[in-house]
């Protein structure tokens, strides 16, 4: 856990560091293109090496009442029958993380009064649910709000997504909300897997590195809005030379706004090697996106073997005289006359 | 078999975390807590590769040669065959989310129990030759390579997960170890590992045609048996035609149904509720078995033992299949037997009930139907003649079994059917029912002897909602559809809700169903006395017009 709060530091470090020294445009010109191209080729390439392999078999999870009889209530949604359904299923996966939502916590206790004797019992936990939501919906937020920065007008849409988060005027400048939900998101998600044992035992450097870094990214984005006070004219002038390939010179800007790039850039390069990948790859899973109508519709398996079996034939004639004592029908009549 | 510690006591001792790295620590092959191994002779049989004899618990399992080559690249086929192992392999993001919902992490408390883990021990494999990250990094990011300790813990967890595909339904990305402990399986038996309890059901299948090796005469035999018994209940003697041409239907069911205690009343349940249709059907003891262990060893065997079903289908020119009460035979019928062994032969057709007229357009390209569905259109279109009141005497409640829940969504059908023949039914608490359902702790081909304290625990999760329902609701049944859970059920709630008794449906069914010229019921299938069936006292028959 420490070595990857270290990284993240370290890279920090080393941006604050190299950019107070003047290789500004490095970690504000350079590194961003080569981020931003390792992350759109990286991706593409995860989900082509994905796509190459086939889906042989139709394998939803099935959460739900399948089709059937007029009478019998189907979940059109969690057991999907058409392309509409799944369509609704997936909607809700990614939009409203549905299967998190499911979840509970399950505790069982040698004694337990209403079983006079052991039990289980079960405790709804929508705690991962809420802040996973709250994490990537801020995220979204917070990175459509950067379109500010991107487009020259700023768009219509951004002021009005600004204005919608700064509702809860605190201060100025205007406060917005998703800055400080992130934060707090990223706190519980970091500390469970500090403070719960299970989440402890199974947390990986692979874990802890993106949450530190997310952290980093959101802690020194706050700090450039609100205490290390940046030029902000400046720094648009700048990003928008960098996005329109014409870069301008750094001159006059932080060195804390190149850590803040320097760590979104960190984030870009890691994310198509990752488990951050699950952005993408949720829509590819064959328990999700597909229809639970296997015995309606063949699905075909594009590597099925030959089929191989002992056959009928196979089987009466290792049989066939104990077939005829039992009167079965048989193909071919046994050579002498049974019994 | 060692003694088994009380409920009481299997709760409290689940050991805590051990204090290494996961990656430290390697399980421990004692005794009941691993499945008897494959003989040489039936993996040979089966041309599975590299048979060869070994013992769990000795240092050396007897690998071949080349036992990493092989591992190494039979993983990458899989990799290349199965978008979902890669995908599986890639995006987890290890929130914890599916650990809880376990059955036998919940019975064991063992780290590597926990859905995320059991992957993590084939991912942190696939890290290092399939990742950048992985090959740069090594262990730093939970990559390693194998060996031969690898080997042994993959196959300490593949066999303690029973397919069940719970932690699928909570996991964000429907990650879904059941697939993953399949795949391991394979691989595994790339290098000759397989359990005797899942591999002998296999060879005597390939070979005879059911799980338990019955051969065709005996299969007549213990039928008629059975035909015999109806008999003695209801003074009908159901028909049992075997292998007919030319019938409308050809059943299949589960081979445990015909031979063991309480499956077979299942079984003559469904005698009965043929015979009163005057059902053209026929049974076959070619294709005399529903149930497919082939499953829970590879892709391929299953496909291999399912084929006999449209084979014989063809055959026998059949226009549909109607299958019995099962689970994984289910989950392969509804997610792989169509794609596995069709199209189906050109002699079926859409399946119609010939009794109601009723389209099963859900099966349309499989043409395979499911008893209950079957049986529930009977009851809508009050084409069954039904007295509940013969199963008075039981308090239900409806277990659901894994594969038809979570890898079909069956759900309502058994409770449509179960609610018009049993006047008491009592559902369990909503997070161990229907979708959420739990284990019976044994399926997947775990149901053996040599480990019942580990299936006991895992059947921690379903014995404490039997006993609850058992405490609360007075519940003293538990009905299932599932020929594994009539076999794995009565172990499980003698030890954690003892009293309560389990029976297949159609069991009920048949308790209820009133027969055509049948004498009255004073007795149930299992030929125990109806309580209060003497003093009706009415004319000693019933049903007759
Ligand atoms: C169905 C859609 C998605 C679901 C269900 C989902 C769920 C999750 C969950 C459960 C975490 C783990 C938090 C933790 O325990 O550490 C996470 C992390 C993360 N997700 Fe998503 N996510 C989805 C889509 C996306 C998308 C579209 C993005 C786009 C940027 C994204 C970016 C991230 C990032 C950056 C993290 C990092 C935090 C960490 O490493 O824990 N996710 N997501
Ligand atoms: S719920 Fe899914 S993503 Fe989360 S740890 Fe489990 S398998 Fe991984
Ligand atoms: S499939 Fe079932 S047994 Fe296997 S890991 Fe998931 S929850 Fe556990």
């Amino acid at each position: 856990m420490f070595v990857s709060l270290l990284l993240v530091l370290l890279i920090g470090a080393i941006a604050w560091a190299g950019s107070a020294a003047g290789f500004a445009s490095l970690f504000g010109v350079a590194l961003p293109y080569l981020a931003a191209a390792v992350f759109v080729v990286g991706m593409i390439r995860r989900m082509v090496y994905w796509a190459k392999s086939p889906v042989p078999f139709r394998i939803p999870t099935t959460g739900g009442q399948e089709q059937s009889l007029d009478f019998i209530r189907q979940a059109k949604i969690d057991c999907p029958g058409t392309q509409a359904g799944v369509f609704a299923r997936m909607f809700l996966e990614v939009c409203l993380f549905r299967s998190l939502f499911r979840n509970t916590e399950a505790d069982a206790r040698a004694g337990l009064p209403a079983n006079s004797g052991p039990g289980s019992v079960y405790y709804s936990s929508k705690w991962l649910w809420c802040f996973a939501l709250l994490f990537h919906y801020c995220f979204l937020l917070v990175f459509l709000r950067h379109f500010r920065f991107f487009a020259e007008p700023t768009p219509q849409w951004v002021t009005w997504l600004e204005t919608l988060d700064g509702l809860m005027q605190i201060g100025a400048p205007r406060f917005f909300m998703t800055g400080g939900i992130l934060l707090a998101a990223l706190l519980f998600l970091l500390g469970r897997r500090v403070f719960n044992g299970r989440l402890r035992c199974i947390s990986l450097v692979n874990d802890y590195f993106p949450l530190w870094l997310l952290l980093g990214i959101v802690c020194t984005g706050i700090c450039l809005r609100y205490f290390d006070k940046t030029e902000i004219a400046m720094v648009k002038i700048f990003i928008m030379g960098v996005t329109q390939f014409s870069p301008v010179s750094a001159e006059g800007i932080a060195p804390l706004f190149f850590v803040h790039v320097a760590l979104v850039s960190t984030l870009l390069l890691y994310f198509p090697f990752s488990k951050l990948t699950h952005m993408a790859g949720v829509f590819f899973s064959p328990t999700r996106n597909a229809a639970n109508d296997s015995r309606r519709v063949r699905h075909i398996n594009p590597w099925n073997p030959p089929k191989q079996y002992f056959t009928y034939a196979e089987y009466e004639d290792a049989y066939r005289d104990v077939m005829a004592e039992a009167g079965l029908p048989l193909e071919k009549e046994p050579d002498r006359p049974a019994g | 078999m060692a003694k088994l510690p009380t409920p009481q006591e299997l709760i409290a001792t689940r050991p805590p975390f051990p204090e290494e790295h996961w990656l430290d620590v390697r399980p421990e092959f004692a005794p009941g807590s691993f499945c008897y191994p494959a003989k040489k002779e039936t993996m040979e049989l089966l041309h599975m590769p590299n048979p060869h004899e070994w013992d769990p618990a000795a240092e050396d399992w007897g690998l071949p040669e080349n036992w990493e080559r092989i591992l190494c690249d039979a993983f990458a086929e899989r990799l290349e065959k199965h978008r979902s192992l890669k995908l599986f392999m890639d995006i987890c993001v290890r929130c914890g989310a599916c650990a809880d919902k376990c059955h036998f992490f919940l019975g064991t408390n063992d780290p590597k129990n926990m859905p995320v883990l059991r992957a993590e021990l084939l991912r942190s494999l696939y890290r290092r030759d399939h990742t950048v990250l992985g090959k740069l990094l090594g262990r730093t990011v939970g990559a390693r390579g194998w060996d031969k300790s690898v080997v042994k813990e993959l196959f300490h967890y593949a066999y303690q997960c029973t397919e069940c595909r719970r932690c699928s339904l909570f996991c964000p990305y429907g990650i879904d170890t059941a697939e993953i402990t399949m795949i391991v399986r394979e691989l595994l038996h790339e290098v000759g590992l397989g359990t005797h309890w899942i591999m002998d059901p296999v060879k005597n299948c390939s070979f005879t045609g059911n799980h338990l090796g019955i051969q065709p005469h005996s299969f007549v035999e213990i039928v008629e048996m059975l035909a015999d018994d109806c008999e003695t209940v209801t003074g009908i003697r159901p028909k049992t035609p075997f292998n007919k041409k030319n019938a409308e239907i050809l059943f299949i069911t589960p081979s445990g149904d015909v031979f063991a205690d309480p499956g077979i009343y299942t079984f003559m349940g469904y005698l009965l509720l043929f015979h009163e249709l005057d059902l053209d059907y026929t049974l076959s003891t070619y294709a005399s078995e529903g149930g497919n262990f082939g499953s829970f060893t590879s892709f391929n065997m299953a496909k291999k033992l399912n084929a006999k079903m449209y084979a014989e289908a063809e055959r026998l020119n059949v226009k549909w299949i109607l299958g019995g009460e099962c689970g994984h035979m289910w989950r392969v019928i509804n997610q792989y037997m169509d794609t596995y062994n069709g199209p189906a032969p050109d002699n079926m057709t859409l399946p119609v009930s010939p009794v109601t007229g009723t389209a099963f357009t859900n099966a349309a390209s499989t043409k395979m139907v499911h008893i209950t569905e079957f049986t529930a259109d009977l009851i809508y279109n009050g084409k069954l003649r039904l007295d509940p009141g013969h199963n008075d005497h039981i308090i239900t409640t409806f277990h659901d079994s894994c594969n038809p829940a979570r890898g079909m969504g069956l759900l309502d059908e058994p409770r449509y059917v179960l609610k018009a023949v049993c006047n008491n039914f009592v559902e369990m608490p909503e997070n161990t029912i229907r979708e959420r359902t739990f284990c019976c702790g044994a399926g997947s081909g775990l149901n053996t002897e040599e480990i019942m304290e580990l299936r006991m625990r895992a059947g921690m999760p379903r014995g404490n909602a039997l006993r609850h329902v058992q405490r609360q609701f007075g519940v003293n049944h538990m009905a299932c559809i599932c020929a594994i859970d009539r076999a794995t059920l009565p172990p499980l709630a003698n030890y954690w809700a003892p009293g309560v008794t389990v029976s297949g449906l159609h069991e009920l069914v048949a308790n209820a169903l009133v027969m055509t010229g049948g004498k009255k019921r004073t007795m149930d299938l299992r030929q125990e006395d109806l309580p209060g069936a003497e003093e009706d006292g009415a004319d000693g028959r019933e049903g007759g017009e």
